[in-house]
């Protein structure tokens, strides 16, 4: 499901312009990471994908829905949204009924909730904890139980908000192999994070905004070596990328194999 | 005598079963700058909470072993005597802040203003709090409309603004971008140098290496290994036992199994690496 983005203004009640003119489309099945400076936008851009904001002008269509004539609830069942905080969203007495809200209320048979509820769960190793208070859990779990919950949910479209911050390596794994598995399936997942090594390495279309507009926008590899416009927006490329280019490689690296071959 | 001594810490939660902290001794210097690394659950905020006094007094719980800052005795301290010499800022901004204040001008002066500091001191330290961590474009504006990473530098200045003898950090650049946390590591460091003692949470080992004195590795509630950064972080045992590792070190490891890194120590750092990789 195609993402249109046309001309996007947003301004807070407080009169902050936070969006000044974004045009933007995301084709269905991209997996593209949004990234820039703290306050450059990135959290009140998709918030329009869901509907959570309304443009102050200009127009965002998810398929041939433009948002402003439908409500959050209907665009749930096409834009999944897990929050950076996991605690703004998780209200459940255990991991089982948050996992299955989310289907339960897009009116889905039960057979196809269950499956859907399993998928979720065995994706983000959840299994055993089935009948766990998600607040009886560590935040890094309370993260998983946040991403499950959306991905239960089926929507053709998935934006995770700062997926990787506080979680150890081997989580970072996990969330890498979730998103992995949603590319193979054909979803749209629109990842908004500071760490561009994460970045680098699994995603392939970069998105960077800088005080409210797109500042570049373009493949991994394009974006991720042009280290002077990305401080604009206080990004730095991935660590390999900068070893490369102080090492004087010709070539633009953003992984540890293309490094390897690199300087050979 | 160290700054900061752990002995033999053991602690349990309320309700839960198993230990966090399991018989933890470590010790600090004063003015040092000591990063703790772990995987979750490891106990890296737990031993944040009870450096800073949190743990037993807040949250309860069963403790054994005995922790002290600056000779005094956490046992034999109350919450409100220990606070004026130990500062925390929490790894989610979000709890810390108080909701009680419309401004972040007000929110930063919140600590000061409850232990009686006159107003115009008052005034002066917040303004140079927030020039030191580059807020002072935010101070009229709601902590509650800023970005997680704004949220985040406005819980340190509020810290940094008590001016603690022991700075405890958990996570504090989380959700921070890149020169945000550069920023930060460097604000911290020059607390260090001024004196100040500071034990930071953090998983981004690349600035670690570059900032920090001393590294302390957790791992199920016990310290698992301690040293300067680039020895511990490049570690084999740590890259087995789920540590985050620079992505420097892991390349240069690979690159050392195929003859494309002579030396003997690996890089954490990009100097390190530049270095290495041009020999």
């Amino acid at each position: 499901m195609k993402i249109e983005i046309n001309n996007l203004r947003f301004t807070y009640p407080t009169g902050l312009e936070a969006l000044k003119g974004i045009s933007l489309t995301i084709n269905p099945g991209e997996q593209v990471a949004i990234v820039g400076q703290n306050g450059a936008g990135k959290t009140t851009l998709v918030r329009h994908f869901n509907g959570l904001l309304k443009p102050t002008s200009g127009a965002v269509s998810i398929g041939e829905w433009e948002t402003t004539k439908y409500s959050t609830a209907k665009l749930a069942s096409r834009v999944g949204y897990v929050f950076q905080n996991p605690d703004e969203q998780l209200f459940s007495r255990d991991v089982l009924t948050e996992v299955s809200f989310g289907p339960k209320n897009l009116g889905y048979e039960k057979s196809k909730v269950d499956e859907l509820v399993k998928r979720a769960m065995a994706l983000t190793e959840l299994h055993d904890k089935t009948d766990t208070n998600p607040y009886d859990l560590s935040p890094t779990w309370r993260k998983m139980v946040a991403l499950a919950s959306i991905i239960a949910m089926d929507t053709p479209i998935i934006i995770f908000d700062e997926p990787t911050t506080g979680q150890d390596a081997v989580n970072v794994g996990r969330i890498a192999n979730v998103i992995a598995e949603l590319k193979r399936e054909g979803k749209t997942v629109i990842t908004i994070t500071h760490d561009i090594d994460f970045c680098a390495e699994n995603f392939e279309r970069i998105i960077a905004l800088a005080k409210g507009q797109v500042l570049l926008d373009g493949s991994a590899r394009d974006i991720l070596g042009q280290e002077e416009i990305l401080a604009q927006t206080y990004v730095d490329p991935p660590q390999l990328t900068r070893l490369g280019k102080m090492l004087g490689l010709k070539e633009i690296v953003t992984r540890p194999e293309e490094f390897l071959k690199a300087i050979l | 005598m160290a700054f900061v001594n752990l002995q033999n810490v053991t602690y349990k939660y309320p309700l839960t079963e198993k230990p966090v902290l399991q018989n933890l001794s470590l010790q600090i210097q004063e003015g040092e700058f000591v990063s703790v690394i772990g995987p979750n659950g490891a106990g890296k905020s737990t031993l944040c909470y009870a450096l800073a006094g949190f743990v037993p007094h807040f949250f309860k719980g069963e403790i054994n072993g005995e922790i002290e800052v600056d000779g005094k005795k956490s046992s034999e301290s109350t919450l409100d005597e220990w606070v004026l010499n130990v500062g925390l800022a929490f790894q989610n901004p979000f709890n810390q802040i108080s909701g009680a204040k419309y401004t972040v001008f007000e929110e930063i002066a919140f600590g000061l203003e409850n232990i009686g500091v006159p107003r115009e001191e008052m005034k002066k330290r917040v303004e140079e709090a927030m020039s030191l961590t580059g807020i002072s474009e935010l101070a009229d504006r709601s902590p509650y409309s800023l970005s997680g990473g704004q949220q985040q530098r406005v819980a340190l200045t509020s810290i940094l603004v008590m001016r603690p003898r022991l700075l405890v950090l958990d996570e504090p650049t989380s959700q921070m971008d890149p020169i945000g946390t550069r920023e930060v590591f460097g604000v911290v460091r020059r607390m260090a140098e001024e004196g100040m003692t500071v034990v930071m949470v953090e998983h981004k080992v690349e600035w670690i290496a570059n900032f920090a004195d001393r590294v302390i590795a957790l791992k199920e509630g016990q310290v698992l290994m301690e040293g300067k950064p680039n020895e511990v972080l490049t570690s084999d045992l740590l890259a087995e036992s789920g540590f985050g590792i620079s992505r420097y070190t892991s390349t240069a490891r690979e690159a050392k199994k195929r003859g494309l890194w002579k030396k003997e120590n690996l890089p954490v750092t990009l100097d390190e690496a530049v270095k290495g990789f041009k020999s």
